[in-house]
């Protein structure tokens, strides 16, 4: 099994990932705020069912019962975003499908009935697309999906009917935050309706100079269309963030030299760092594989110790609860164990 | 007659109101006729919640007599100010309850009303292929227009593959 962030993508330099979800709802429920008990557990079973009993994905697929599980398994998913957090919410019964690779999850009585995610490295969101579409195709063969003609897929928020869709894609913009630019994209994505969130979705501030762009219209536009322009417009963001980081090089690289290496200094030797500080400093180190300054150190590694030192997968790592202050020294020393191997 | 809104009082004031091109009538008392031209200041929305500010209506008046406040979902048992509150709807049936009053809502989010893409495969069979097609024609044309006739042979066999299946 290798899970995403163990590949590189194309323009793996500026962009981390790329998720495309949709939002399905089945006709003869319900949506999942107004369901009883039993109607949750029905809707639970049905959509395993359809995946489980269903050769044709051509993938290995795992359910998840979310009660089942440790609330510290179920925040080191949304540390993952292989879920959202409103998944972790204990109280409804809610289930997971997730595929081997990580790529492709399924979660059952989110807001809605359905949430299907996929997710790939790099700036990839057409293929992203293709497996949502065709995971899409797979589960209407057993289920009758709520769609309108008018309306389209209907969905428990009206922010989502229509296509159902959302496309995101997640970028590393040092050189625009450095420079100040980052405010110019951002007018222009509030101009033409493309949401900008940090690290951890909805309502996070950009955590490490990450930024995720994702498409806020559902209705009025096809799949094709909104997964065309989120490409477009995060390529005109990669392009731009290349020319300020060369352009940032060339006018000082000392200075940029210094950043990065003082960065992986700190990185490497510290044996107390919080979450925060290692987001930070990550970002320095990024910026130097990305730009080629650091040549032993992979992008697939940043991206596994991005994951790893999350609060919740640290304390996985670690195989028991820590106490924050536990956690920030063991934090330094894996992080240091991860750059080693 | 009694108020038709409280049931309690007699009613002796007539208020006629226009929803969505419908005219409602209604009989009601001095009271519930004040709290009723009051409301019509945007009183009866909880204005501090997020989606009613979301969804703000041109003109709130059109949603808040007694009458269409009533209105539930038949599948689910909302009513249109229980959607106000929440800014969820409760079941997919909402939608055609609720539709009409819905098209401001889509307009501001969406900036459209009408669903342009995907329909589920099985449930419409044959509609998505034709979509598809119309959509490579619309590609077909363009390709020959810039005279790229590698790229438009690479259409039509994609668009003949489709009319087979
Ligand atoms: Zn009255
Ligand atoms: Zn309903």
């Amino acid at each position: 099994m290798s899970a995403w962030y163990y590949e590189r993508g194309p323009e793996s330099d500026v962009v981390i990932s790329s998720r495309v979800r949709l939002a399905r709802n089945l006709k003869d429920y319900p949506f999942p705020h107004r369901m009883s008990r039993q109607q949750e557990a029905e809707v639970v079973g049905i959509v395993r069912d359809s995946i489980l009993n269903n050769s044709k994905s051509g993938m290995e697929f795992t359910f998840i019962n979310m009660n089942e599980i440790s609330p510290l398994d179920r925040q080191a998913m949304v540390e993952k975003h292989l879920i959202s957090p409103e998944m972790t919410e204990s109280g409804s019964f809610r289930g997971l499908l997730l595929s081997s690779d990580e790529k492709v999850s399924i979660m059952i009585n989110e807001e809605d009935h359905l949430r299907i995610q996929c997710l790939y490295p790099g700036l990839n969101l057409a293929e992203a697309w293709q497996l949502c579409n065709s995971m899409d195709d797979l589960l209407e063969q057993k289920v009758e999906y709520a769609f309108d003609e008018r309306y389209g897929y209907l969905t428990c928020c009206p922010t989502n009917a229509g296509t159902g869709i959302r496309a995101s894609v997640m970028l590393h913009l040092p050189a625009l935050i450095m420079t100040g630019y980052i405010k110019n994209v951002l007018e222009v994505c509030a101009k033409i309706g493309i949401a900008v969130r940090g690290l951890y979705g909805e309502h996070s501030e950009a955590t490490g100079n990450m930024f995720q762009l994702s498409n806020q219209v559902t209705m009025g536009q096809s799949e094709q269309d909104i997964v065309e322009s989120i490409t477009g417009i995060a390529t005109q963001v990669i392009e731009q963030e290349r020319m300020l980081r060369k352009e940032l090089y060339r006018q000082n690289p000392i200075k940029i030299e210094d950043t990065i290496y003082r960065s992986l200094g700190v990185f490497s030797n510290a044996r107390i760092i919080s979450s925060e500080e290692s987001l930070k400093l990550l970002s320095d180190i990024r910026l130097g594989v990305e730009m080629g300054i650091i040549k032993d150190i992979t992008i697939e590694k940043l991206n596994e110790i991005m994951l790893k030192i999350q609060p919740a997968n640290l304390q996985k790592v670690c195989n028991r609860q820590l106490t924050p202050e536990e956690r920030d020294v063991q934090r330094a020393e894996l992080i240091r164990k991860l750059l080693t191997t | 007659m009694l108020c038709q809104n409280c049931q309690k009082r007699i009613a002796n004031v007539h208020v006629t109101k226009v929803i969505n091109g419908e005219k409602f009538e209604m009989y009601l008392c001095e009271k519930c006729a004040n709290e009723s031209a009051y409301s019509n200041f945007g009183a009866p929305f909880d204005m501090s919640n997020f989606f009613s500010g979301l969804f703000g209506f041109e003109n709130p008046v059109k949603y808040v007599t007694a009458a269409t406040e009533e209105t539930r979902c038949p599948m689910c048992g909302m009513s249109y100010s229980d959607f106000m509150h929440i800014g969820k709807m409760g079941c997919a049936k909402c939608y055609e309850v609720f539709g009409p009053r819905l098209q401001p809502v889509f307009r501001k989010l969406h900036g459209a009303q009408e669903h342009v893409g995907k329909y589920p495969r099985r449930m419409f069979a044959g509609k998505n292929a034709s979509r598809e097609i119309q959509r490579l024609k619309e590609l077909l044309n363009q390709a020959i227009e810039r005279e790229d006739y590698e790229k438009a042979a690479e259409i039509r066999d994609m668009i003949r593959k489709l009319e087979v299946e």
